[in-house]
């Protein structure tokens, strides 16, 4: 039919020529815009934050040595040194790991092996209202629910009314459900055949589940789990709340390590919670405060860059071994 | 001796009857102590869930100690009607501004006026002439534009200008069931101890509050938790929701459609498809400083309004609904986009190539083909990474939400503030009264935030049973 009309109307000798159509390039060309979007806003962050932090070094009061050895953070007197912001990070995060891997893990198993699907369908809601929560519920939560708790127990003279491990506590429980879904992606992925060998040579379900389901699915767990560690890196408001607003400063070899330096009782401020409190309320741009939280930014963008790119490379290995 | 040796062999590989049941009760043990351990570990998330959702509701209600300066029975006497059958709620507005009149000072009358007049057609604290003057001028106030105020607004202003409650003890919602008594003495041992020295014991009132009420909702922001409210940070939230669909979900979903239907293996498409996946992962707050020195700083001209007005532009600066609305729809863009990818993927293939040999585009394939399959599913996603977005707090925070506004937001270009961003307030003041509407605020948000999650539940559900 097409044939007929094209050569009755005597367009051309190739009926079956390629015909431009300009609406069709054109609905192309807008669909891959809006993909190149995220390329603009990688783009955007990586200059906007780059550009900040270099006006941030190339102020007289700051020296780029000086910012990554010096354990003083105290920007309203000079001090510029990134170590106490990164130590509140690690620490909270350190914390938030304790609790969230034991207990993401054994989730994990056991919704993947034992659970029946009634259990399952009761347990798997939980976790994901769990994951719908805003994180500032969460901060609300330590800063009323778990720091008296603590305070109550541990004793209110020891621990402050900020304090290290209330924040990493709730930021635990707030990546549980992270590592437990993701955790248990991977247990589910280990073929069945592994489980029924084992099973054959008189393995009870601990020891198949123990020492060769969660060895088989080891790097897709560790992909989760570092992908949790990069969210509890960024966590903002949590650590913003219950942490403090004072970054801990610590003279590495002369304060002592458990009483000052690794104290989970008294509050530091992490690098989110720097930006934060720093960025609340009119912040006058071309101030070194405005400068030095972009310089923050692009050190914590770098951080969480680098363990979801760790992640990604745990999965595929995880990939290769099962395709 | 070579006889001997394997006879001990024998023996490990084969133990004795009673050894083997040894063995298999210890393996038995180990393995149910580690199954209720795996239990108990799941059981810990379900009881911080509860905890949580404990907390929130614990500080949202409960027993209050409170002084009102007029007592609100004293009020309603005086306006004539019985205090009994008549409550302050049920007086009418122009009684409720008449009573405005008498016992506000001018001074504070004018500012209210300014702020937002009370009639369409006529002042009543103002004069008329240095109203028009200062409407003619060149920084009018908020009052010559805006509506006037409606009930809820009065009645609020009633409660905090004239009854003026002031709740000096609070106490939660399990300890005030469990035991009243405690309560009460604690606050007459207050004053006996002279912790307020303003008010004497016979002033307090005793009640049950709950601080998460209709007023609650629907009254404007206060510096005074008694009369607080959240309307406008609710406002605020929806604009920004609004703002955030209207940007991601289009540009999100052409991605994804670019992506899954057009998209051939290249180096271009496969860095497109690592670099949202990374986008996925940076923290929030980066995106708000993104926003900040973006849409906040570069855009200024576009997001404060000033290039679509002449003269006076609508904000002082970019810290607007519009630029913290498009941080929203970047920090929502890679959820969206991988959402509706996994979408459009699970569309089987033979719906493409029968639209294709029919002679249909590309285009029109996905259009009329791909897209209606798709669509529940993408709105799934979509729904849910709203719902996330609504959560936000910390880019907002980046791009200078205004935690005191007391006006509703007019416009994608005024200043705002959100639920998120009110709880964050309330929540790092010390007292406990700021701590209940924290609490409040946050049943708020969690009840919106289910409603959405309901949704998208409904959604899937009817997705998966028609894909069967």
């Amino acid at each position: 039919m097409t044939t007929n009309a094209k050569a009755e109307t005597g367009k051309g000798d190739k009926p079956f020529r390629k015909r431009p159509r300009p609406g069709e390039l054109a609905i192309r060309g807008f669909l891959f815009l809006c993909g190149a979007l995220s390329i603009a806003t990688t783009v955007g962050i990586v200059y906007e934050l780059g550009k900040e932090s270099l006006l941030f070094f190339g102020d007289e009061r700051v020296s780029l040595v000086e910012f990554l050895t010096s354990t003083v953070w105290q920007p309203q007197v000079g001090g510029f040194g990134i170590w106490p912001l990164v130590l509140g990070t690690l620490y909270i995060t350190f914390i938030a790991m304790l609790v969230a891997v034991p207990i993401g893990l054994s989730a994990a198993i056991y919704l993947s092996e034992y659970a029946s699907s009634r259990v399952r369908s009761f347990f798997k809601p939980i976790l994901e209202i769990l994951v719908g929560i805003p994180t500032v519920v969460y901060g609300f939560f330590a800063l009323t629910f778990m720091t008296p708790l603590l305070r109550s127990i541990v004793g209110a003279n020891i621990v402050g009314f900020f304090n290290v491990l209330s924040a990493g506590i709730v930021v635990g429980i707030l990546i549980v459900p992270l590592i437990s879904s993701l955790a248990e992606d991977a247990l589910r992925a280990v073929p069945d055949p592994l489980r029924q060998a084992a099973y054959a040579l008189g393995a009870s379900k601990f020891e198949v589940s123990t020492r060769v389901v969660v060895p088989a699915a080891l790097s897709g767990i560790a992909a989760g789990v570092v992908v949790a560690m990069s969210r509890a890196v960024g966590e903002t408001m949590v650590v913003t709340l219950a942490a403090g607003a004072s970054a801990r400063n610590f003279a590495l070899g002369e304060d002592p390590l458990l009483g000052h330096i690794l104290n989970p009782f008294q509050g530091a401020q992490a690098m989110t919670g720097y930006v934060a409190i720093t960025a609340n309320g009119d912040l006058s741009y071309n101030t070194i405060d405005y400068n030095s939280i972009f310089a923050i930014g692009l050190s914590l963008f770098f951080m969480t860059l680098g363990l979801n790119a760790l992640s990604r490379r745990f999965v595929k290995r995880f990939q290769q071994v099962y395709e | 001796m070579s006889v001997q040796a394997p006879k001990r062999r024998n023996q490990v590989v084969f133990p004795s009857e009673s050894e083997y049941r040894g063995q298999l009760n210890r393996r038995r043990r180990k393995a149910s102590a580690f199954q209720f351990f795996c239990l108990a570990m799941l059981s810990v998330a379900v009881l911080a869930l509860a905890t949580l959702l404990y907390t929130i509701v614990n500080d949202s209600f409960g027993l209050v100690a409170i002084v009102n300066e007029n007592d609100p029975r004293d009020i309603v006497a005086g306006l004539g009607y019985d205090p009994e059958a008549t409550s302050l709620q049920d007086v009418s507005y122009d009684e409720l501004v008449a009573l405005l009149e008498t016992t506000v000072s001018s001074g504070v009358g004018r500012r209210l006026e300014r702020e937002q007049r009370f009639y369409e057609d006529r002042l009543v604290f103002e004069d008329d002439g240095i109203w028009a003057e200062i409407c003619a001028s060149d920084a009018p106030p908020t009052g010559c534009t805006s509506a006037p105020r409606d009930d809820s607004n009065v009645f609020a202003l009633v409660q905090e200008r004239v009854v003026v409650p002031d709740v000096i003890a609070s106490n939660q919602l399990i300890p005030s069931l469990l035991d009243q008594d405690a309560f009460v003495q604690e606050v007459v041992a207050a004053f006996e101890a002279d912790r307020f020295p303003d008010y004497t014991i016979d002033q307090v009132t005793m009640e049950w509050r709950a601080w998460f009420n209709p007023t609650f909702l629907f009254t404007p922001q206060n510096s005074t938790p008694e009369v607080a409210g959240i309307r406008t940070a609710i406002l605020g939230s929806a604009w920004l929701v609004l703002i955030t669909i209207l940007f991601a979900v289009p540009v999100g979903v052409g991605a994804a459609i670019y992506l899954v239907e057009y998209a051939k293996p290249s180096r271009l498409n496969d860095f497109l498809q690592t670099n949202i996946n990374n986008l996925a992962g940076v923290p929030s707050i980066i995106y708000g400083m993104l926003g900040l020195a973006i849409f906040v700083r570069v855009f200024e001209p576009f997001t404060s309004g000033a290039i679509f007005t002449d003269g006076v532009p609508p904000s002082d600066n970019g810290r607007t609904i519009v630029a913290a609305g498009l941080t929203l729809g970047l920090l929502t863009l890679p959820v969206v986009i991988i959402s509706s990818q996994e979408a459009l993927k699970a569309v089987p293939d033979s719906l493409r190539h029968a639209g294709l040999a029919l002679g249909a585009t590309r285009w029109q394939t996905v259009r009329s083909q791909v897209l209606p399959v798709a669509l529940s599913g993408i709105l799934t996603g979509t729904i849910l990474a709203v719902a996330r977005a609504i959560g936000e707090t910390a880019p907002l925070i980046l791009v200078g939400a205004a935690t005191f506004i007391t006006t509703d937001p007019t416009g994608p270009f005024s200043k705002f503030t959100a639920l998120p961003i009110q709880i964050f307030q309330w929540t790092s003041f010390p007292q406990q009264e700021f701590h209940n509407i924290a609490a409040a605020a946050s049943v708020a948000l969690l009840l919106l935030l289910l409603t959405l999650n309901a949704v998208a539940v409904i959604l899937r559900n009817r997705y998966s049973r028609r894909a069967e």
